[in-house]
């Protein structure tokens, strides 16, 4: 099917600008899966205590989470299972040097991020640069608009949404990946962001910006209103 | 603000980190801007799919590994 570019304002179904709500305030559809449980802080406690039992809840509870991550920044399966097992690993032996002023989880996302972005580095040292500046803004204005029509993903099996997912972010470039990840699904603070990769927070913006906007538009070849699968 | 300032400064916007003006000069221009409220309202709907996505669950034979090598440092610290 050739990729028309309409526009139907008529056929949009979008809440009108009245009822926008940012990310950044509470909303149903942006409860994390990271919320943190109420006992975690005290699994830590028991952790650093020496209960190993504990650290086996944490490792428990969050494993699937860390494995996500750290497939999501290498996009190498083999690389994302040893930067996991070293993630956890390192997070047990530096226990006592977490000072519990943030999450655990938020902790461990980092030692993850970065045992990640080594492999990463390793694999593709040529080709994976958080030192480089982002180009221009000529790039960024969106290259196909169209009607996506009410709750696009409900359209597909879960399954379904997991390789569409898979497969654009695969598509991103590792630098603008990495910031994505970290802000968007592991919902890390753009200061937090920043500081595990070690860049500015205007880089951080800048690539999360870039980042958005070219998974808006991988994705809309999958959501326009008919796309066919 | 005309399109390419909403591009530029979207991200912000969505997040709820845009200056009061700069909010208020944006949303003046989507009341306008059709394509641009669909460009806003699509990213916003992507970063909210990414954030909802569930882990998928890990594969048997990485969980038993993972367990394995901690279970080694476990007891190499207890020894």
């Amino acid at each position: 099917m050739l990729c028309a570019t309409f526009i139907d304002s008529k056929a949009m179904a979008w809440p009108p600008m009245a009822t926008f709500k940012p990310l950044s305030t509470p909303n149903p559809h942006r409860l994390p899966s990271t919320v943190a449980r109420d006992d975690e802080h005290l699994l830590v406690a028991a952790a650093k205590r020496g209960d190993a039992q504990a650290f086996e809840e944490l490792v428990n509870r969050y494993e699937a989470k860390i494995f996500r991550l750290t497939m999501n920044i290498t996009r190498n399966r083999e690389d994302a299972e040893d930067a996991m097992q070293d993630a956890f690993l390192k997070s047990y032996s530096h226990l006592k040097d977490f000072q519990e002023d943030s999450r655990f989880y938020t902790w461990l996302v980092r030692i993850a991020a970065n045992e990640a972005l080594m492999r990463l580095r390793k694999r593709r040292p040529n080709q994976f640069s958080l030192d480089e500046p982002v180009q221009g803004d000529e790039d960024l204005m969106p290259r196909e608009l169209e009607d996506w029509g009410p709750s696009p993903e409900q359209r597909f099996a879960q399954t379904e949404m997991h390789e569409i997912l898979s497969e654009v972010i695969d598509n991103l470039e590792p630098d603008f990946r990495v910031v994505f990840v970290l802000r968007d699904v592991e919902e890390l603070s753009t200061e937090e962001t920043a500081k595990a990769l070690g860049i500015s927070i205007p880089a951080v913006k800048s690539r999360l910006l870039r980042a958005r906007l070219k998974l808006r538009d991988r994705l809309n070849r999958y959501f326009r209103q008919g796309a066919t699968n | 603000m005309n399109c390419k300032g909403v591009i530029r400064e979207i991200s912000d916007y969505i997040d709820g980190e845009l200056g009061l003006s700069a909010r208020q000069e944006l949303e003046r221009h989507l009341e306008n801007c059709e394509e641009c409220k669909m460009v806003v309202d699509q990213t916003k709907l992507t970063v909210e799919i990414f954030c909802d996505s569930k882990p998928i669950e890990l594969p048997g034979d990485v969980k038993a590994r993972l367990h394995d090598a901690l279970r080694r440092k476990l007891q190499e610290k207890s020894n």
